[in-house]
């Protein structure tokens, strides 16, 4: 497995994409920190970039990047290698280079000129991010044969996550603003890694206060380590069942 | 041998003039010593207590006397009872550390409480640990002015105010350094009094809390880390100028809280890392003017029961939401604000936008509304909705808008 990823690693580093990604990454968060006098505004603007950004392109390349190599997974598959260890081979090899993209073009640059416990959740978060959209990109890979449908599906997948479910999720607390729907809403917060990493950063931040001023017990749960770990927790399972679910798919897939 | 009488007559007018201003120096040696000294004092003398620890409290102040500390001795209430009560006019208090008042839900225990006088000064105390620091009860031209007050108090039903005013009038309150108390400065039913240079920090309710008190003066003070700011209530006639309201800054706080103000002016303040700078509730006839709202949560919440207000010539910086209110109704004027969001342009180069500001952001609107939807606050459906909102108004309250907003920052200070 390790040299199986090895290759894959060593391959994407020297991919075009990818270093135009960090690279991009790297200016963006050098040029807002230090435009913005106020590091917390600057990290705040960060964070706009890493929910809008690294979900979207995390997910489209790692799918396309599936897809092409699928040929040279099959290769493999012919030599005696388990198809667990192949997938779980691939997946590593791209979440590493993303990972590392990421904290390259984004962790580098926060930790040098803002270093802060909430740089370290915005670096944080963000790679549970690239994680947990890789796989995903994994699990339409394994349920997709078309590369067509399956770039389609993780283009919706990613619009729902960044953009649709808080529409739905403002559409729930607004028909149900009688209620005390704080808990629901805490639950419902679980199901979308997006709104967990920008939970995650924003209580970090002042900012913070403005949401224990309309909803104490958001700030009280969500402020305190357990909220945290709930955050993170959530957000690791947003990578393992995604992977579980494509290993278990994968194995019985017909090549 | 005319000189004989004269001589006499001299001796005698300058025993009385001793007499009368006699200069009595206390050691803490004997019991007692300040309450006997005051018994066997005349009207008029000066009493100098010298440094040293004095285990009285309840002492009665029934005189017009002069008391001086010399190097802050110590008048220590061991935790039990008041320590000073000034029942007399024109009494003068200074140089002296109280410390340790009781506690007791029968009565307000006080350092220094002044009953029924007129002309008495309180000046350069230091006043530790104490429930009540200095309390005024209908009492008048009252000067309280350099002390330190600080206590240490964790909950509200068991503490007191640093300086708490009751039925009063034209009372002076200058340079005082108040901290760790229940409410800072407690003015109720207190009327044409000036409350100036004063700093109120980290009191756990309010730094400065006034009720049914008109005509006062605010100006100068500072305002820093109060549990919920300062609140003002069923007043009229107040003038806050020049004041800093800095990091007021938690779930329920508030740099100003009005209720029911009528007729006031806020001129010249600073807002600065406030939760909320302004709440405003059944206002009207408010005058906020030249005032710097800068990184608060809101800058203004008004309510849509205000009236008549004017909001003028303001600086409002990188606040997250600069202005909220709970209705689509507005009677109050906004204009010639500086605002930092405003993204208009001005084309006569006269310096003032050619189009309305409306300081209301949509989300605002909704979380006004809806209060959890906060959970969604800084997510990118939001950000297109407050955009979408800016291109094509449908929610935010049309009449809420400064008509003539100033392209560049007024200088304030």
């Amino acid at each position: 497995m390790n040299t199986i990823v090895k290759y894959i690693t060593l391959d994407l580093i020297k991919n075009k994409i990818i270093i135009i990604y960090t690279l991009l990454l790297g200016v963006i968060s050098f040029s807002v920190l230090s435009i913005d006098s106020n590091s917390s505004k600057g990290l705040l603007s960060l964070l706009n970039i890493t929910l809008l950004f690294v979900p979207i392109i995390s997910i489209l390349f790692a799918t396309i990047y599936f897809f092409n190599s699928s040929e040279f997974i099959e290769l493999l598959l012919s030599q005696p290698v388990k198809r667990k260890t192949v997938l779980l081979a691939e997946y590593s090899g791209l979440s590493t280079a993303l990972c590392a993209a990421y904290a390259v073009g984004i962790g580098i640059p926060t930790i040098i000129l803002t270093p802060s416990p909430a740089a370290l959740v915005l670096l944080v978060s963000g790679l549970l991010l690239t994680l947990s959209f890789t796989a995903l990109a994994l699990l339409v890979f394994v349920l997709f044969k078309d590369k067509t449908k399956g770039i389609g599906a993780s283009i919706i997948i990613s619009l729902f996550l960044s953009l649709l479910f808080d529409g739905l999720l403002l559409i729930f607390i607004y028909s149900f603003g009688e209620y005390p729907i704080e808990k629901p809403i805490l639950g419902i917060i679980a199901l979308n890694p997006i709104d967990l990493a920008r939970i995650l950063m924003l209580l970090q931040l002042d900012v913070a206060v403005l949401m224990g001023y309309s909803g104490a017990l958001f700030k009280k749960f969500l402020g305190s380590m357990a909220g945290s770990a709930y955050a993170i927790i959530c957000m690791m399972l947003w990578v393992i069942v995604p992977l579980f679910l494509s290993v278990k798919i994968f194995r019985k897939k017909d090549l | 041998m005319i000189r004989v009488p004269v001589l006499i007559l001299t001796m005698c007018l300058l025993a009385y003039v001793h007499a009368a201003a006699r200069t009595i120096q206390i050691s803490p040696r004997q019991a007692k010593a300040i309450q006997g000294a005051i018994n066997h004092a005349h009207a008029g003398d000066t009493l100098v207590i010298e440094k040293g620890i004095y285990n009285e409290s309840d002492i009665l102040v029934n005189k017009k006397l002069t008391i001086i500390g010399n190097n802050y001795p110590i008048i220590d209430g061991g935790g039990k009872k008041q320590l000073i009560v000034v029942v007399h006019d024109s009494v003068y208090i200074s140089g002296l550390q109280l410390q340790n008042t009781g506690r007791s839900s029968m009565t307000d225990m006080a350092a220094i409480r002044l009953q029924n006088v007129s002309g008495v000064v309180v000046h350069n105390n230091r006043l530790l640990n104490n429930t009540y620091g200095i309390y005024l009860q209908n009492s008048h031209y009252c000067t309280i002015s350099n002390n330190k007050v600080s206590a240490s108090t964790k909950d509200e039903l068991n503490s007191g105010n640093g300086i708490h005013a009751w039925k009063s009038t034209h009372l002076m309150i200058q340079n005082n350094n108040i901290s760790g108390h229940r409410d800072g400065i407690y003015f109720e039913f207190v009327t044409e009094s000036r409350i100036i240079k004063n700093v109120s920090t980290k009191n756990i309710r309010y730094g400065l809390h006034f009720m049914f008190s008109h005509r006062d003066v605010y100006a100068d003070n500072l305002f820093v880390d109060n549990g919920s700011g300062v609140a003002v209530m069923y007043s009229k006639f107040v003038e806050m100028y020049n004041n800093t309201f800095r990091h007021n800054w938690g779930d329920a706080a508030y740099a100003i809280l009005l209720k029911e103000i009528t007729d006031s002016k806020i001129k010249q303040n600073l807002f600065i890392k406030n939760t909320v700078g302004i709440y405003m509730e059944g206002s009207s006839r408010i005058d906020v003017m030249q005032n710097e709202f800068k990184e608060n949560g809101w800058g203004i919440r008004v309510q849509a029961s205000c009236d008549n207000n004017v909001f003028e010539h303001n600086n409002f910086l990188s606040n997250s939401f600069d202005v909220a209110t709970n209705g689509t109704m507005m009677l109050n004027t906004f204009n010639e604000n500086y605002w930092d969001k405003y993204d208009g342009y001005d084309l006569d180069k006269n310096k003032i936008g050619d189009v309305p500001y409306y300081p209301v952001s949509m989300y605002a609107v909704v979380t006004e509304r809806i209060p959890n939807a906060m959970i969604l606050y800084r997510s990118f459906l939001t950000d297109i909705m407050t955009q979408v909102e800016k291109l094509m108004p449908s929610v935010i309250p049309d009449n809420l808008r400064d008509d003539r907003p100033v392209m560049k920052s007024w200088k304030l200070r």
